[in-house]
Parts: C-alpha cells; sequence; structure tokens
C-alpha cells in the first residue's frame, strides 16, 4: 500500500511517517504541498493520502483529485460515513485522509488510527516546543531587564530581580511585560541596554 | 444563550458574521457565536457536513456542490441567507494586462472588450495563461469562465484554471506561476498594493447582483432547528445591515483587520467596502458602485432562480448530468422560505416571489413584497442575456453548450 503524506511540517510528517513505518508500511512518501506538488502525487499514484485538515491547499489537492487520475476513484476524508466517532478524532486531531475507492476498511482503519493519534502526538510536543521557547524568551528578557536596573540604579542581581518583580505585583501585570516595557523605554531613552 | 459554532475564511464578505458575533447582533437574539477561521473550503465543509459546526460561510456554489454530492461526502445543505453579493476582482499581472486597453478604469466600464481583449492576448502570451481561482465550486471561477466563454475562449483548454488558497495567490503572482488570478476582497487589493498586478475586471460588472457567499447549514440540523435558525437569520439580517452603512465602514474595516479575522491592513479593506479601488500600483482609486453589497435590495434574499443558474453553470462546464432531481435539488439549497420565516414581520422588505429572471432588470425596480417597499437593484449580466430559471435547457442552448 503506498500512502502520501503531504505536509508543510518536517517535524508533523516525520513523526507520522516514523510511526507508519514502524506498523509495517514502508511504501511512504512525504510531499510538501509547495510547487509541483501535484505532479509529484500524480507519478506517485499512492493508494492513500494523508493530510492536516489545517492545511490551505487542501483545496488544490482535491481540485487534482477531481480533474486527474492520481487516484483512481478517490473517496472523500473517510472510508466509512457511519463511523461518526473515528470521523469526529480525525477532526479533532486536524487529519484529513483520501483514500482510493475498493480499498478495504479494515485495511484503512488503522492507517487513520495511526495518523490521528500520531497528528495527537505532534500538536503536543508542538505546544511543549512553545511552551519551552516561551521560557526561554522570558528569561532573556528578565535578564537583559535586570542588567538594565543593575547598571542604571546600581543595584545588586536580587535588588534588581525584587524591584521588577514587586512593580509587576503592584500593577497586576506579569513581570515579563514590566521587563519588555522597561527594555522599550531603556532603548528609547538611549541607556543601557 | 445559545451557543453556535460557525467556520469561516478570512474574507472581507465573512463581515456579516463578524459584526453579528462582535457587536451585539448574536446576544441579542441569545446566541453566544463561536467563530472558527479556517484556511481551505475544504475544511470548512468538512466541519459543517460532519458536524463540527452548525453554520459555515459558504461559497453559494460550494452549497449547491456539496448538496449534489460534487463535492466529497454528499449532504443537503440550506442556505437560508445570501451574505453578501458581488466583491470579487479579476487582477492580472502587469505584463499580461498589457495586452489589454492602457486605462485600467475602461478595462472594467468595458467588459466586452476586455473580455475580447483577453482572448487575443492567449495566444500572444508565452505560455498558456494559469489564471489562479479558489475552489473549482467557487462564484469566482463560474463568473471567470461565464466571462471568458462569451469571447470564445474555452475556460478548460485556453487557459490553465488553477486552484490556490486566496491567502497563496499573492505569492503565485510575484513568482510567475501564475498570470492572474480571481478572487474576494482582500486579496485583489493586497496584490495592487503590493504592486503585482492591475485588475483587470470586476464582479458587479459582469453580473450586477452576482451570487456570493451564503449562510449554509445543515438541511437537517435548520429542521431540528429552526427556533435557533431564525435566530441566526435575524442577527445576520441586522449584522448585514450595519455592515451596508456608509457611516460604518472605518471601523468594519477596523473590526475586519484583526488577525483573528481577516488579518490585513484596514485601510486595504475599506477600499472594497466603498467600492474606491485603486485598479493599477500607484494609481487613484476608482470610483466602483455596489463592488461589494451586504444588505441594500434584498440583498440576502436566497432567490431559488440564482441557485439554479449555479446548476445551469454546472451543467454548462460539464460538472454535473443535467437531471429534473438534480435541478430540483439545486434549487431548493436557496431556502428562500427559511428567510421569509425568520424575518417575517420585521423592517426587512421581503420579495413576493422566489425566483425571478436574472438579468432581466435594467432600471430600478418597485418589487411586488410581503411586506415594506422594496426596490430591485439592475441585476444584468454584461451579455446582455437573461436566465429564466423556468427554461433552463433553452437557456443553455442560447450560450452554444
Amino acid at each position: 500500500m503506498r500512502i502520501a503524506i503531504i505536509d508543510e511540517s518536517g517535524l508533523r510528517a516525520t513523526i507520522l511517517e516514523e510511526g507508519l513505518r514502524e506498523a509495517g508500511f514502508d511504501d511512504i512518501e512525504v510531499v510538501p504541498p509547495t510547487g509541483a506538488f501535484v505532479a509529484r502525487l500524480e507519478r506517485m499514484a499512492p493508494d492513500v493520502v494523508l493530510m492536516n485538515l489545517g492545511s490551505p491547499s487542501r483545496d488544490s489537492l482535491e481540485e487534482m483529485l477531481a480533474v486527474s487520475r492520481v487516484l483512481a476513484r478517490p473517496i472523500a476524508m473517510f472510508v466509512d460515513q457511519s463511523d461518526d466517532a473515528m470521523i469526529g478524532a480525525a477532526i479533532d486531531a486536524g487529519v484529513s485522509a483520501y483514500v482510493v475507492d475498493g480499498l478495504r476498511k479494515d485495511r484503512v482503519k488503522p492507517i487513520l488510527d495511526l495518523a490521528i493519534r500520531r497528528f495527537h502526538a505532534f500538536s503536543r510536543l508542538q505546544a511543549e516546543l512553545d511552551e519551552a521557547r516561551t521560557e526561554l524568551a522570558e528569561r532573556k528578557s528578565i535578564d537583559r531587564a535586570k542588567a538594565i536596573l543593575m547598571e542604571s540604579r546600581g543595584l545588586g542581581e536580587p535588588e534588581a530581580y525584587a524591584l521588577l518583580r514587586s512593580t509587576a505585583m503592584n500593577q497586576g501585570r506579569r513581570i515579563v511585560d514590566v521587563t519588555e516595557a522597561l527594555i522599550t523605554a531603556a532603548g528609547l531613552l538611549g541607556g543601557p541596554k | 444563550m445559545t451557543p453556535l459554532s460557525i467556520a469561516f475564511l478570512p474574507l472581507t464578505d465573512s463581515a456579516p458574521l463578524v459584526v453579528a458575533a462582535e457587536l451585539g447582533f448574536a446576544e441579542a437574539e441569545g446566541l453566544a457565536l463561536n467563530l472558527i477561521r479556517d484556511t481551505s473550503w475544504a475544511t470548512v465543509r468538512d466541519r459543517l457536513v460532519y458536524g463540527q459546526v452548525q453554520a459555515a460561510h459558504l461559497l453559494a456554489p460550494l452549497a449547491v456542490a456539496v448538496t449534489l454530492g460534487l463535492s466529497q461526502t454528499p449532504c443537503a445543505i440550506a442556505a437560508p441567507f445570501k451574505l453578501n453579493d458581488n466583491g470579487n476582482a479579476l487582477t492580472l499581472s502587469a505584463e499580461f494586462a498589457a495586452a489589454l486597453d492602457p486605462r485600467p478604469s475602461n478595462r472594467i466600464d468595458d467588459p466586452i472588450a476586455t473580455a475580447h481583449d483577453f482572448a487575443a492576448a492567449i495566444g500572444l502570451h508565452h505560455r498558456k495563461p494559469v489564471i489562479g481561482t479558489v475552489h473549482r465550486f467557487s462564484s469566482h471561477a463560474l463568473m471567470l469562465r461565464y466571462w471568458l466563454a462569451y469571447a470564445g475562449v474555452n475556460p478548460d483548454r485556453d487557459v490553465t484554471l488553477r486552484v490556490l488558497p486566496p491567502s497563496l495567490m499573492t505569492e503565485a503572482l510575484r513568482a510567475g506561476e501564475i498570470d492572474g488570478f480571481i478572487a474576494g476582497e482582500p486579496w485583489s487589493s493586497v496584490a495592487v498594493a503590493e504592486g503585482l498586478g492591475e485588475i483587470a475586471a470586476v464582479g458587479v460588472n459582469i453580473w450586477q447582483r452576482g451570487v456570493e457567499k451564503v449562510l449554509g447549514v445543515r438541511a437537517d440540523w435548520a429542521a431540528a432547528n429552526p427556533d435557533t435558525l431564525d435566530r441566526l437569520v435575524r442577527a445576520l439580517d441586522r449584522a448585514a445591515a450595519w455592515c451596508d452603512d456608509p457611516a460604518n465602514r472605518a471601523p468594519l474595516a477596523e473590526m475586519l483587520a484583526q488577525p483573528r479575522f481577516v488579518g490585513q491592513p484596514a485601510p486595504l479593506i475599506a477600499q472594497a467596502l466603498a467600492g474606491r479601488m485603486p485598479l493599477r500600483p500607484g494609481e487613484e482609486p476608482v470610483e466602483i458602485p455596489d463592488f461589494l453589497v451586504f444588505h441594500r435590495g434584498a440583498a440576502n434574499f436566497p432567490w431559488r432562480s440564482q441557485a439554479l443558474w449555479i446548476y445551469s453553470q454546472f451543467v454548462r462546464w460539464g460538472m454535473v448530468e443535467a437531471s429534473p432531481e438534480a435541478e430540483r435539488a439545486a434549487a431548493g439549497v436557496f431556502a428562500s422560505d427559511l428567510y421569509r420565516r425568520a424575518l417575517a414581520g420585521g423592517p426587512t422588505p421581503m420579495p413576493g416571489a422566489s425566483m425571478k429572471v436574472e438579468g432581466s432588470i435594467g432600471t430600478p425596480l418597485a418589487a411586488a413584497t410581503h411586506q415594506g417597499s422594496l426596490t430591485l437593484a439592475p441585476d444584468r449580466f454584461f451579455d446582455g442575456k437573461t436566465f429564466d430559471p423556468e427554461a433552463i435547457s433553452a437557456y443553455l442552448r442560447g450560450l452554444g453548450a
């Protein structure tokens, strides 16, 4: 069974591809939805196409399915229209699947199940990454603000931090909002950066 | 409060939904709207068909196509309310547009001459022209086909119609992957502002009252939730009236400019709202009356004859086999009965009929109504043809189909 993964995120595609390979599928190609991806898919002639529901290129893909013979007779999204739980789970996970007609339901379901689990795994990973990135950015901002206070007001590091913290608490703002404002103001005033 | 989820695409004509949610029109009807922004019509359609949302901002032809089973899972859709008339523009690269009248305002004022110039330019271009459209079942694509075919262009043979998401149109034009595109606003305004192309035709000058987006719901949901649907239609009626008031253009443009809605600069969005648009980079804006209509002249009324016009174009381009069943199903998508039920007794004038001969009104016409007084605006097609919904085969023969 030949599976095409159309995805603009390298990471999500990798996570999905790995999962499919572990499950014993080995005829997989990842195609980013850019440039001549339609022609590439046509050459591949996949049995199943997996795509992120949030991709703006879904309409382009469906147009191709309508006019070309990539999939002999593609059916949409889901193999079994009666399986509401599966459909809901796929949409929640952000998975869309196009499957060649005639492919047996029991052969497609495991692929869809796996795609749903892997998309969820990607979302969790993405959330963790975003969190880590934000945390890092916030720590940097606090360090810079402390340095500004230490230099301009001759404070030690603990005092500079305490001042930032108490300002944030008094104003009911997040400490990082205070440090961003301070960095902007210091920049405008031409002071230490 | 009844919660309702509605999927939409970031386009200027999502305005009635945004305004209903943001300015309290929905709340006044006891509805808590949750607007879900999507990036493809396929995903908007899937959310609606599979019940993740109760309603959607839909291309009118897509609502008909889904009902006829032409776009993935067949599902009967009801469109009880049109969100707008008009609002499309064809933007061409400067290179391709050079073959047209040198004055951009002449191009849009004379779509007959421009269609002929376009046809003549095809053979001179260095490749078969590639024109971006947002969807096979979009009003834009049907209008482009109608306009090109008038000048003898076979849109399936003489040009390449490439489906691209609206948000990627300007980039594709910049990269030279396409020679132009037809799309809803703000995308033509964005392309002109970025110096990527010139507006060569506008929807209002091809069909003066062209059907554009509708509110789409599942027909079974509409049948099971009549009261909720009525309240939604009433909220949208008030919101659309607010959108159409010239005094509200500036705040509306600001509202839509937010990243959670359209996410493009307010001044660019405002151009289409005011019907004052620069056609070529760096040039003065040109007045285009009725470029985008949200409410006036019963714009929201879903004429069954308009759904049938869409159906006639599907037949014309071989997208569906003509049959009495398909014709009936298509006509039923535009749910004028639901519009009447929801807005009976309100201030919005209500046409007495549900069908009209499209393209037959040349000057503003006082119409028979069930309530209020109503003047129907001219609804001519640029080629002067009329569409009689009772005689579709004769109409298609007249088009040479």
